[in-house]
Parts: C-alpha cells; structure tokens; sequence
C-alpha cells in the first residue's frame, strides 16, 4: 500500500487496480464469469476507497511519530470507517506478501503455512524483549553539543571530507552557531544587518587546533596506553580509537604522533614499537567515521617505512620483524583498496615504489621481503603481472644464496623468508616450478 | 473547587449543530444536542448569553429556522421545543415552507456584488453536507439521509457544455497570465478553488473523460502546496465517491475565502461580463467568497505567506474580536524566607523580599494589564495550600532562572526513550520537571520518576484507617512504601495514547487515545478516574488548562471540547475547522483555547462564549504543535511542512517565519522568559531560534496592522540560534525547566 501511495506521488492521474486482480478476488470467493464491465467498475470503486483508507492510515502514522505507515495504521483507518480491521497482519517490518505468476496471470498473496502446534509448544521461548527504559544525556552544553556516545559524530564522513577538499563550502554545525555568534560579537562595531550581509561572502574558516581539555587528556591517556607496557589498556585504548566518534578534531595529532614515532622508532630499531604504532593506523583506518584522506601523506611513508625498512630491530637475525612487514603490507594494502583514486594514484605510485627497489641487484633482502609481501597483497593482478613474471630471476637469485658460499647468516635468513612468502603466497596460482628451476 | 456554570450561549447554536452529526450516531446526538442546548437556562446570570438573544438579526432568525427545520426531519422534538423557546420564536414558525422559500430567494437573489447572500441556503447545506458525514458509520440515518446529499451536490447540476471548460479555464489563465503584474499574483489566487469546483462539476455530471483530462490539464498549473489535496481529488472519479467524501463536503460547504484588491477584482470581473463567461462567474458566485479591500494588490510572496489552507485565508473580520491576551494577575503569596536561602544568595534575596511585599500593598495601585482579561471572566479554581506551596518553589526557582538569549544559549537535556520499539506517541513533563509521562502505542501510558523521589502509591483503605489522621506527616504516612518504584504503568485504554498531559498540581494525568476516551489518572493511586467520552473517534490531543480543572480535547471528529475535571460531559463545544484537530493548547490565562488542524489552520477560541476569535491561515500542511509565549501576546506553530509561524494574538497578524527543518515539527516551547523558541522535529533536531528579534525586526519595518498585509523577511538563518542533531530519535516533545534548561525527548528508533 505503501508503493501505491509512492506511485501516486509521482503522478496525479488516478491509479486503478487491474481488473484481473478483480477476477481473482472474485473467483477466490466462489464467483466465477465476472462479467468484463462489473470488473472494471469494482477496481475503480476498491482503488478508491483503498485510496481514502490510505489517507487515512498516514494520518495515524503522523500521530504516532512515525515515518513508516504499518499494518496497525491500516487497522486503525479501517476501524473509523467501522470497517472490521484485518485479523493476523502484526508484522511490524514488512508485509508478507508472496508473489505468484503462472499461465499468464500474476498474484500476490498471503503465505498460510500450515503450522504444527506440538512444534510451537516444544520451542523454548523467546527471549522477552527489553522493556521501555528511559536514560538522560546532554545534546547540548551552553550551545555546544558535546562529543559523547549518546550524540551523533560532531562532524559527519562527508562533512569531514567536504571540509577538506572544498574547504570555502564549509558548513558544520557546530561552527554555523559559532558564526552567528562571532557575527553578534562584530555587531557592537557594525551595524546587525551589514554584518549579516558581510557574512555571505564566506571566508574560510579558521578551524580550531585547540583540544578541550577533555579532548587533550583523552589523547594523552590513548597515546600512552597504545604505547604503553599494559597489553589490556592498549587493546581497549586501540578500540576506542576503533569506534569513538567524535576523535576527527584529534585526527591531526595521532597522525603526526604516528609519523614521528616511527621516524624515531626506526632509528632505534625499537620493533615493538613499531608494531604498535602500526596498529594505531589499523584502529583509525577501522573508526567508520574519520574521513583519514587529509592525513595519508604522513601515514603512508610511515606504513611504507614499516614495510621496507633495512632493518626495524636490534636482532634482525632473531627478532621477528617480518611479522610487522606482513601486518604493515596488509595495511598498505587496505588503504590502496580505500583511499585510490584516479587522482591520488595511491595504488600506482605505490606499487611502482615496490617494483622499482625490488628490480634493484643491490636491495638488501630483508626490503625486498618487505617490496614483495607489499606487492603480493595488492591482489591477483598485481601478482599476475608483477610478481609472477620475475619468479624465474628471484628463484635463481634465492639459489645462488642459499647454494653459495656463506656471506653472511642474515642474507641467508632474508633469502629464506622470500623464498617461503614466494611460495605461501600460493592463495592466488603460482606455478610452483617457476621457483626452482 | 469553584462551580462553573454551563454558559453555553445561544450564538453558538449555528456551530453546534455543525458539529453534532460528524460527532457520532444519531442516536447520540439527541442527548447531546438537548443537553448543549438546555445548558443554557441555568446560566441565566451569563451575561452574553442574554444579549446575544435579544439581538437576533434577521439573518440569524434565518439561521435558527434552518436549524429547527434539521432537528425537526430528524425527529429531535424535545430539542426543536428547547432551542424554539431559547429563541423566542414562534410556533408556526416552523413553517418548513417559510424556510424552503427563504432559502431559495435568497439563493437565486445572489446578486452580483452581494457576495453575502445565500447564506441560509448555504447553511442549510452545510447541516445536511455535516450530516452526511456523520452517514458514513452504518446508522440507520443512512436512508433517511441521502436526499439531503442530494441537496448538496445539486448545485453542481447546473451545467455547461463538459467540453468548453477546458475552454473555459484556459481563456481565464490566458487573460490572467497577460494582466499587469501586480495584478497577477492576486488573481491567480482564482485558479484553485475554480479548478476544483470546475472539476467536482464535470465529476458530479458523470463526465469521466472529460473531468479526467480537465485533471491532467490543470492540475500542474496548482500550487505546490495544494498537493494533498490535489491527490484526494484525483482518486475521486465517480459522482459515487463525491458522497460522503469529507474533502469534498468541506470544500463544497465551506466558501473558499480569497482577499483580492478592489482594482483586480473589477479588473476579473469586468474580463468575465465581458466573455460572457458564465461558467466560471457563477462559481465564484456562489462557491467563493471575496474579500475585496482597498488599496495596493499583494505582491506573490505576501499572498503565499497566507495561503495553503483547505478554505483559503481568513475573513479579515475573522479576527477583529478583541482578545484578552493579557495575563491574569498572579496571588499575592507572602515568600517566606529560610535562612539558608538569604545566606547563600544575599544579593538575590533582598529584592525578591521586597517584591512581593510591593506587590501586595500596590495590587490596588498598581493597574491591571490593560490586555487581561478579568481575574474572575471565567470561574478558576481557588488556591489549595498545596498549590500555595508550590507557588513559593516556582518563585524561587525563578530567581535562580538563567537569562537567555542569543549569545546565551540553554543547556539541553535529551531524555531518550529506549526499547520503544517505534511505539512512543506521546510525551509530556510536569512544570517542575519532577515526572515524564508517555503514552504508547500499545494502549499504555507510563510515568517515571526523574528525581531521586520514587512513585508511591496511596495505602489501601484498610491500612489508611490505621493511620493516625493528626500527625504532622500525615501526607507522608498514607504512602506505600512498599510501593515505591521508579516508573508506573497505567492500564486502560484500548487503542494507541496520541496525547498526555499533566495537570498543574502533579496529582492528575490526562491520556487521549485512538479509542475515543479522554481519562483522568490520579498519580497517587495510579489508576484511572475517568473516562470522558464524547468524541468516539480518535482524540489527537488534549492539555490541561494552567490553572487545573479545565481541559481541552481535540480530534478526527473536527471539534475541540473543553472540560471539567467534575463534570462527564464536556462544557463547551468548539467546532469549525474543516478536518481533524491535531493539537489543542490553553492560553497562559486560561480564558482561550488555540486549535491546529490538518485543515492547516489554527483556530483560536473564547472559553468563555465559545466562538472561535482568531483564524491562521498559512501553514502548508497540517499542524502538529502549538506553543503560546509566557506573557500571551504570541502563538507559534509549526507543521508537517517543516516550518515554524509566529503571530501575534493581539492584532491577528502573521509574524514570522521560520524555516529549518526539514520534517514535522512535533513540539514547540517558549522559554520561561520567551526569549527563545525551542522546536523538536521528525527530523532528529533540536532547533533554536532568536524569537525576540524576530518580533523586534518585524514590529519596527513594517507593521502595517491595518491591512494585515504583512512582508515577512526572509530571515530564517539569522534568527536560528543552534540545531543539535540527536542520534536517529525524533524530537517529540520539550519543555523548559524553571531555571531555564530545555528538556527534550524522543524515542530512539535504530
């Protein structure tokens, strides 16, 4: 019913039910041979009065604040015209209604199913649903709408991403009342109405670097936790980075807080924490409401770095640091799929960056681990034609280190490593003889 | 508790019998009508009443016959006798072959500049077009009834030739596309109802095809507001349908009302003589009522201000009555002052001890607001000194109240209703934001407890006659403890709570239900009172008055009653509006009652007599909320079309407009000092706008009061404060604490 009242919407012109859906009826209680005019003046009345009783089920939903019209709506317009309402439609989600076509002729219906009652008695009920609870929180402090659970993201994805690349639209509403307010501050030199009208012509505005205090300690508490001894705090610190919606304002500052440590980090070869500023990156690229566009040119070359990197720990020989390349390639690999664009060129430029020190005789194996477990993530294509054609020449180099003479245990490791990721990579088809040839 | 007389005065008689047919069976209405009727003697001490029956006009004479002549066909004798003698007629008056004469003359006399005329036939129309409404229940009335439709759509008998309409039609929109523009705009205003009326016409006379493609013609040609109704009238095909189809019964009996310049009226009418276009002169003859000033023609924006509504605008005498928009004065309650208070607020203390000392020794000097009416203009309920009691907290609180404005925005509370399963319909706050009651779809209604007090019950009679009746905490020990809970369910009616409302002194509950009930809870025994019946379709809404005792209830019936707490039957009947009421609203002095309606107009009422004072007309859907400022001077409204209207009582003027929402808007609430306008919508937000300047802007530019004809600023995002946006729960109810923090709430809907 709802459909019909759609339909009408987008034209005037009266719509009138079929008269085969007539036939049907009729035959359905026992009247065969309708004649065609009787046929045709019954859908026109039923289409009518249908009509009027849609009119008046719409008013029930606006008084029950709803937007979705439901079976009891129905119930209830039939009910004003003392019309016996329909017995068995409660569905609160959708109507049941099945469709049937055969021998030319089409017919929705009610599916009956025949319903054993030892099967109803014998199922353990259901759990009985939540009663109604009532729970209180702020929308709004002095007209600021603080950034808690109970209210929605201060600024949306699309906001976000409006802010950021046509930055002179914006409009958040958070900052359209701070306008108003900055322009009643400049009325006390300029006249109301003129700065209004100055207001048209929008300035960009001044995005605010400052953090509440609120905003400050809550970064101060979730950089050290993910950086901290205390495995439980980091994973509950990375969850809330994972789902809190109103970190966009903080956005800025773990991003630079993640660039640095792992410039830092890599210098002093400190493995752990790298692997956990990397997931860091993977907590904020999973919050579905930060739009992270801005900030990928500092995240990228520290996640890259994490991949190719010389040499990420102390130990290389015995630390395992390949672990973090997989997890940084995955991540590498996740934002390609996210964030390429025709325009950024993401997945390109990166994969040409893998391929070009990965094709270099010189390249240390433990980077060229990190250039192929990079490239081998990016998918099937990139295997197919990247990968897949240098196996020859990569299997003759793995050869040579592990048959030749011993130069050093790390080359060797290094060797080793590519050699098992050039054969676990086998989710995608490589012909194995390649390798050894 | 004072008495209140039943002083229904005779004027209303004409909107009585209005009412009564849509209201219920037949059988029904003879109880109600007599007992309406026959009020009236026992008020003899009215005033009004008594003046308004020496006074009857020959039109009203004209009127009442009509009346008698309807009571008479449908054998309501004991009636016919009451209201005869009320008026003072004669016997043989009822000489149904006066009536029919008086009303055929003066149908066929409709002269040509006498818009006025007709008036009994279409009276005497408009009670047989109602009754026929009432015919759609399956009463027995039916039979009996439809010669009277008959008489009704008759009128659309007289025809021309089907296919010169489209001829018709398209030669005035030529002529009226090629007037000069600043008749333009006022004329257009014809090409709706003409549209209707020609189209009902074509239908009526079975001329399917044509009235078909006379639709698909035109329809496009219609403002976009009309949409709705636009939409009713394409399903309708058949001269079968055209009985018993409200819509078009309103549209029919109604007189479409539009106010055109003198100029552009000459102006059409000159251009139909000379066409000879007869077609479309004898509709606006007869179906159309014109409203012709002097002066400059509106311009497009000022008329669309206006329109929208299912009658056109409002006759400018509409709202000529003076309304007493002022406050009553409050009592005069000594404020004790505990030591605690004057320690910790020294500087607030001292003037508020003065105050009410002021006031108490200048009540006699000091002059009452000029706008009031007087304290005693309808009888109010005395003081208890419970009611006292609570005066003296409201009056501190108030001391302790934020001032708000532009620059000092209120906090806001949301209060969201969880596991509602899309079932919560109503919500309303007590005034010290002590208790949230909410009604549901499922037929209950709920009260919880928003402070640390929890809900008690009263003991039962048994262990209340153990209790020691002198003791000093007596109001304390004849609670349950046992009892004591956060919420409480209340059980009763059988159909879904559209409207809940708290009385005053926090002891009563009112809940308006699908079921047709209005029922009165008590909130110390927590069970029902109550059930006033009379409406016996859906009643949308209803509300307290803010001095107790009375209440007012509106819904799908078309009418609004007012009640008495003690009384089953309602004491007044306000009836006009062309379709369902949708919110009901007491004025702060408790002597008006403001109705909205899907009909898109909001009605506002005297209590005292009963007649409707103010139409507002320009809302383009119908209006779901209502909200009178603190000091009367002002309505706002807000409707299914998104935006929020101001006016202003006194003078019957629109104010302003505020636009922003994009949905419904379900609750409007004036701050405690009306500085701020808070709107709740479908739309999940929270709106706040700078009310004062609105009223500020508007009343320095241009108040051209005489005329009415007002320009309304676009100025919607200057006066709009804040909007919060909530997380998918609709805004369905605000109130602002004493202290002025905004409460809000809604029901989460994942």
């Amino acid at each position: 019913m709802s459909a019909m009242a759609e339909e009408r919407r987008q034209k005037h012109c009266s719509v009138v039910l079929p008269t085969e859906s007539m036939k049907a009826m009729a035959e359905s209680v026992g009247v065969g041979q309708l004649q065609e005019d009787s046929c045709v003046a019954l859908s026109e009345e039923v289409s009518y009065r249908i009509k009027e009783i849609a009119q008046d089920a719409l008013k029930f939903m606006h008084h029950g604040k709803r937007r979705k019209l439901t079976t009891s709506d129905i119930d209830n317009a039939l009910k004003l015209k003392n019309v016996e309402p329909l017995y068995g439609f409660q569905s609160q989600e959708f109507i049941p209604f099945r469709f049937a076509s055969g021998g030319g002729r089409e017919l929705h219906f009610y599916e009956e199913k025949e319903v054993d009652l030892s099967d109803i008695i014998n199922t353990p009920l259901p759990r009985v649903p939540l009663d109604v609870s009532l729970k209180a929180h702020w929308l709004s402090i002095e007209g600021m709408q603080p950034a808690i659970p109970e209210n929605p993201p201060p600024a949306t994805k699309e906001q976000q991403k409006v802010e950021s690349t046509e930055p002179l639209k914006v409009v958040k509403p958070g900052q359209e009342e701070e306008g108003t307010i900055q322009g009643k501050g400049q009325g006390t030199t300029t006249p109301d109405g003129k700065g209004q009208c100055l207001g048209l012509i929008r300035l960009k505005p001044r995005s605010t670097h400052e953090l509440s205090v609120e905003q400050q300690l809550y970064y101060k508490e979730i950089t050290e936790a993910c950086v901290g001894s205390c495995e439980a705090k980091r994973a509950e610190a990375l969850q809330s980075i994972a789902t809190d919606p109103g970190l966009y304002q903080m956005l800025p500052r773990f991003s630079t807080f993640i660039s640095e440590g792992v410039r830092v980090n890599v210098v002093q070869n400190n493995l752990a924490l790298l692997i956990y500023l990397m997931r860091m990156v993977k907590a904020l690229m999973d919050n579905p409401t930060l739009y992270l566009e801005k900030y990928l040119h500092e995240l990228i070359p520290a996640v890259v770095t994490c991949i190719v990197s010389k040499q990420l720990c102390l130990r290389p020989d015995v630390d395992n640091h390949w672990a973090l390349r997989d997890f940084a390639a995955r991540l590498m690999a996740q934002s390609c799929k996210t964030f390429s664009t025709t325009t950024n060129n993401i997945q390109s430029r990166i994969t040409k960056t893998f391929t070009k020190s990965w094709l270099d005789d010189k390249t240390q194996w433990t980077t060229r681990y990190g250039c192929i477990a990079g490239l081998a993530e990016l998918g099937p294509d990139v295997i197919k034609t990247l990968i897949i054609p240098r196996l020859a020449i990569e299997g003759a180099r793995i050869k040579a280190v592990m048959e030749g003479p011993v130069i050093s245990n790390i080359d060797k490791i290094g060797a080793e490593h590519v050699q098992s990721l050039l054969l676990l990579s086998p989710k995608y088809p490589i012909p194995y003889h390649h390798l050894f040839i | 508790m004072a008495a209140v007389q039943g002083g229904m005065s005779d004027a209303d008689i004409e909107t009585d019998i209005k009412t009564e047919p849509s209201t219920d069976g037949f059988g029904n209405n003879n109880a109600n009508d007599g007992r309406v009727l026959s009020a009236s003697p026992g008020s003899g001490s009215s005033t009004g009443s008594n003046k308004q029956t020496a006074a009857v006009t020959p039109e009203d004479q004209q009127t009442l016959l009509a009346v008698l002549q309807f009571l008479k066909k449908n054998k309501l004798i004991e009636s016919v006798e009451i209201l005869r003698r009320e008026a003072g007629l004669p016997e043989n008056s009822l000489d149904p072959k006066a009536t029919e004469s008086a009303g055929a003359g003066s149908g066929g006399a409709a002269g040509i500049v006498d818009l006025e005329g007709g008036d009994v036939s279409s009276l005497l129309s408009r009670v047989t077009g109602s009754s026929s409404a009432g015919a759609q229940a399956p009463t027995k009335a039916v039979a009996e009834d439809q010669p009277d439709v008959r008489v009704v759509l008759s009128a659309y008998s007289q025809q021309g030739d089907p296919t010169l309409y489209e001829v018709y039609y398209s030669d005035l929109k030529k002529f009226i596309e090629t007037v000069l523009d600043c008749h333009r705009a006022e004329l257009s205003q014809v090409f709706y109802p003409l549209f209707v009326h020609m189209y009902l016409e074509l239908v009526y006379n079975n001329h399917e095809s044509e009235a078909k493609a006379f639709f698909e013609k035109f329809s496009g040609d219609q403002e976009c507001y009309y949409e709705e109704d636009l939409r009713v009238l394409s399903g309708l095909t058949k001269k079968e349908h055209m009985r018993g189809n409200e819509t078009l019964l309103d549209f029919r009996t109604s007189k479409f009302v539009l106010r055109i310049s003198r100029d552009s009226y000459q102006l059409l009418k000159r251009h139909l003589q000379e066409r000879q276009n007869n077609q479309i002169w004898n509709i606006i003859q007869e179906h159309l009522y014109i409203d012709i000033f002097d002066g400059m023609p509106r311009s497009k924006s000022q008329i669309d201000a206006m329109s929208g509504s299912l009658a056109g605008e409002a006759k400018r005498e509409a709202n000529k009555t003076k309304v007493y928009y002022g406050l009553l004065k409050e009592p005069e309650i000594e404020l004790p002052l505990d030591d605690e208070d004057e320690e910790a607020e020294n500087e607030e203390g001292k003037p508020k001890k003065k105050k009410p000392k002021k006031d108490s020794m200048g009540s006699k000097s000091k002059k009452q607001d000029p706008n009031a009416p007087s304290q005693n203009r309808i009888p109010l309920p005395e003081l208890k000194d419970s009611d006292k009691l609570d005066k003296i907290m409201y009056m501190k609180e108030a001391t302790k109240r934020i001032r708000l404005g532009s620059d000092n925005l209120p906090s806001v509370c949301f209060y969201t209703f969880l596991n509602a399963y899309q079932g919560l319909t109503a919500v309303d706050f007590t005034d010290d934001s002590s208790l949230i009651a909410g009604g549901f779809a499922d037929s209950t209604v709920r009260v919880w407890s928003v402070t640390p007090k929890k809900l008690r019950k009263v003991k039962s009679a048994a262990d209340l006659n153990l209790i020691d009746k002198e003791s000093d905490d007596v109001l304390e020990r004849i609670m349950d403890e046992k009892t004591a809970s956060e919420s409480k369910i209340m059980y009763g009616h059988s159909g879904p709570v559209y409207g809940i409302s708290f009385s005053p002194d926090r002891n009563y509950l009112l809940s308006s239900s699908e079921d047709g009930t209005v029922r009165l809870w008590s909130l110390l025994t927590f069970t029902c009172l109550v059930a006033y019946k009379g409406h016996n379709y859906p009643v949308w809404d209803t509300q307290f008055s803010p001095y107790g005792y009375y209440f007012v209830s509106g819904g799908h019936d078309r009418v609004a009653r007012l009640w008495a707490t003690d009384h089953y039957q309602p004491l007044r009947i306000f009836s006009g509006h062309l379709a369902d009421i949708t919110c009901t609203r007491f004025h702060p002095n408790s002597n008006y009652v403001a109705t909205g309606s899907s009909d898109r107009t909001i009605r506002v009422w005297d209590v005292l007599s009963g007649n409707c004072v103010r139409i507002f007309t320009g809302h383009k859907g119908p209006i779901h909320s209502l909200a009178f400022s603190p000091n009367g001077k002002f309505l706002a409204s807000g409707a299914t079309d998104g935006r929020v209207l101001l006016w202003d009582i006194g003078h019957g003027l629109m104010m302003g407009e505020l636009k922003g929402h994009t949905d419904t808007i379900y609750s409007l609430r004036f701050s405690r000092d009306g500085e701020i306008l808070a709107s709740g919508s479908m739309d999940n937000t929270v709106r706040l706008w700078d009310v004062m300047k609105a009223f500020d802007d508007l009343e320095t530019d241009d108040f051209t009061a005489a005329t009415g004809h007002i320009h309304l600023q676009d100025n919607s995002q200057e006066l709009l404060l804040g909007t919060y946006t909530t997380k998918s729960t609709p805004v369905i109810h605000l109130h602002f604490t004493r202290r002025n923090l905004l409460l809000a709430a809604g029901a989460f809907n994942p």
